[in-house]
């Protein structure tokens, strides 16, 4: 679409990234980095400056890595103007200027927006807002969080069987803590897994020393004089835990964008293949691109299915390519298409995937053996090699990882060193309700 | 314990998604880098401005180029 092209910026465009977040740090990197000299200004409704997150849900909840130790590094002087604990309240797009909470407005000529997601809240707000009661987010829920677990709680309750739920409850176990774990899958990460390898990790979460309580959900959580004190299951028995960590997955921050006229879906701000944001009724915005876990986008490796990922990698790739083409312009650039990826350390163990599983119908362990906590698996649809997930198999991913990029067929590779002489092929099984986008959750 | 360090100091992120866990870093800056199980890499993103021959030559040893290192603390500046 040659209309939703920008040329190169001019020298002193003004360029705003609201979001001082990975995605909003490798941006603005990237677009000093294409030569963009003109006034940069960051916003960030937090304090701090942006941080990494993955070590939050581990080391720094484990006590062994300081909250403020997390603060990402740079690779060059920005040169920029910083506003933090001044988050945006919300944006012109006709004036090209973003109005902060405090009242400030920064007019614009080329904007990032890299907001990310923040986490999803208990339902009941009375009790999500009890005292013991924890989301993990950002770097001072963390800090929150990790005061609770060192004041040595009797038992930990965790809400969902996601990555975050399933790291929080390998931490909990490394202190020794007592902890149970609530989902309503068979399994813990099977939405995003299925059940044929989930089922293992489940015997490897319980073996740990976890409760591990599937199949079922929460209808309520109970507190007392303002502290949570438990909470009661489907079926109306109850579990006594003094710390609760909801663990329900994120949304996207985009409640600054209402009445922006951006187009938004399932709070995700839709853009197209070029990280360039839609408009509820006008088109494209070149002018504006978006990055990291706020963006919904076609990708292209998956037949241009709107994905949102939640995932760093995705941050650092996406945020680089919307900083470049915000300085260089478009050209000829083709459209984003980074290959999701993620991991995940839990109860001893690194648990890669690369490629999406939404939609696999089958699945072959290709190195390994889920019984030595060690293997390789690949996941086809219809047969196509779509995705592929190791457990301390790291070094062979990336040949797997060549193979979904190039759309080869499923099993991609055969009679390789070390694998089985014969790869039978699985159901990957997957729970019901089916997966939606297999976004990290 | 990899304690909060406010001035002065280098910043390293790993990206773990490229990390195999080669543990080529945890020989060059053992105190620095440690390898936990097969693959889990545990690292400092705050260390002390004193190992920063050792960091670099961490990041320069890591077979798939996993680590950034940034020689000093990052600050919010006023810009322009």
């Amino acid at each position: 679409m040659t209309s939703a092209r920008i040329p190169r910026a001019d020298e002193d465009a003004r360029v705003v990234v609201v979001g001082a977040s990975l995605a909003g740090l490798r941006g603005a990197e990237s677009l000093r980095l294409a030569g963009h000299r003109g006034p940069l200004t960051i916003v960030g409704d937090e304090p701090h400056l942006p941080y990494d997150r993955p070590p939050l849900s581990k080391h720094v909840i484990a006590g062994e890595m300081a909250p403020d130790a997390t603060t990402l590094p740079h690779r060059l002087d920005l040169d920029a103007a910083w506003r933090l604990g001044a988050g945006a309240a919300g944006l012109d797009r006709q004036a090209r200027t973003i109005v902060l909470l405090d009242g400030e407005r920064l007019p614009y000529d080329r904007l990032l927006i890299a907001t990310g997601a923040r986490a999803r809240p208990w339902h009941d707000e009375a009790e999500g807002t009890l005292e013991g009661v924890f989301t993990l987010r950002g770097r001072d829920d963390a800090a929150a969080l990790r005061a609770a677990l060192a004041a040595a709680p009797k038992r930990v309750l965790i809400v969902g069987g996601g990555f975050i739920g399933c790291e929080v409850a390998s931490v909990c176990r490394d202190l020794g803590l007592p902890v149970t774990l609530v989902d309503p899958l068979p399994a813990p990460l099977a939405k995003v897994l299925g059940l044929a390898v989930s089922g293992f990790l489940r015997d490897w979460i319980a073996a740990a020393g976890v409760e591990v309580r599937s199949n079922t959900g929460l209808r309520s959580l109970d507190g007392r004089d303002g502290r949570v004190v438990g909470a009661t299951l489907d079926d109306g028995s109850t579990i006594a835990a003094d710390v609760v960590v909801v663990a329900l997955g994120a949304v996207p921050n985009t409640g600054w964008l209402e009445g922006s006229g951006l187009a938004l879906e399932s709070g995700a701000l839709v853009c197209d293949g070029h990280a360039r944001v839609r408009a509820q009724d006008d088109g494209l915005h070149p002018e504006i691109r978006a990055a990291g876990d706020v963006a919904l986008w076609p990708h292209p490796l998956y037949d241009g299915r709107m994905v949102r990922l939640e995932h760093w990698g995705n941050a650092v790739a996406q945020g680089e390519y919307a900083g470049r083409a915000l300085a260089l312009g478009d050209g000829d650039r083709p459209a984003f298409a980074g290959m999701p990826e993620f991991w995940s350390n839990q109860f001893g163990v690194t648990i890669k995937l690369a490629g999406l599983t939404e939609g696999a119908d089958s699945l072959a362990v290709v190195q390994g053996s889920l019984k030595d906590k060690r293997f390789l698996a690949v996941y086809g649809r219809a047969g196509r090699t779509v995705a592929a997930l190791s457990v301390d198999c790291a070094r062979w991913l990336p040949a797997y990882a060549e193979a979904i990029a190039a759309k080869a067929p499923f099993p991609p590779i055969a009679n390789a060193l070390d694998q089985p002489s014969r790869l039978g092929t699985l159901d990957p099984s997957w729970p019901t309700p089916p997966p939606e986008v297999s976004a990290r959750g | 314990m990899f304690p909060s360090r406010k001035t002065s100091e280098m910043r390293v992120v790993v990206d773990l998604n490229r990390c195999q866990g080669y543990a080529q870093c945890c020989y060059a800056a053992p105190e620095s880098f440690e390898l936990r199980g097969a693959e889990i890499l545990v690292y400092d993103p705050a260390p002390s401005a004193e190992h920063r021959g050792r960091i670099e030559r961490a990041a320069q040893s890591c077979p798939v180029r996993a680590i950034t290192v940034q020689a000093d603390e990052p600050a919010a500046g006023a810009g322009r």
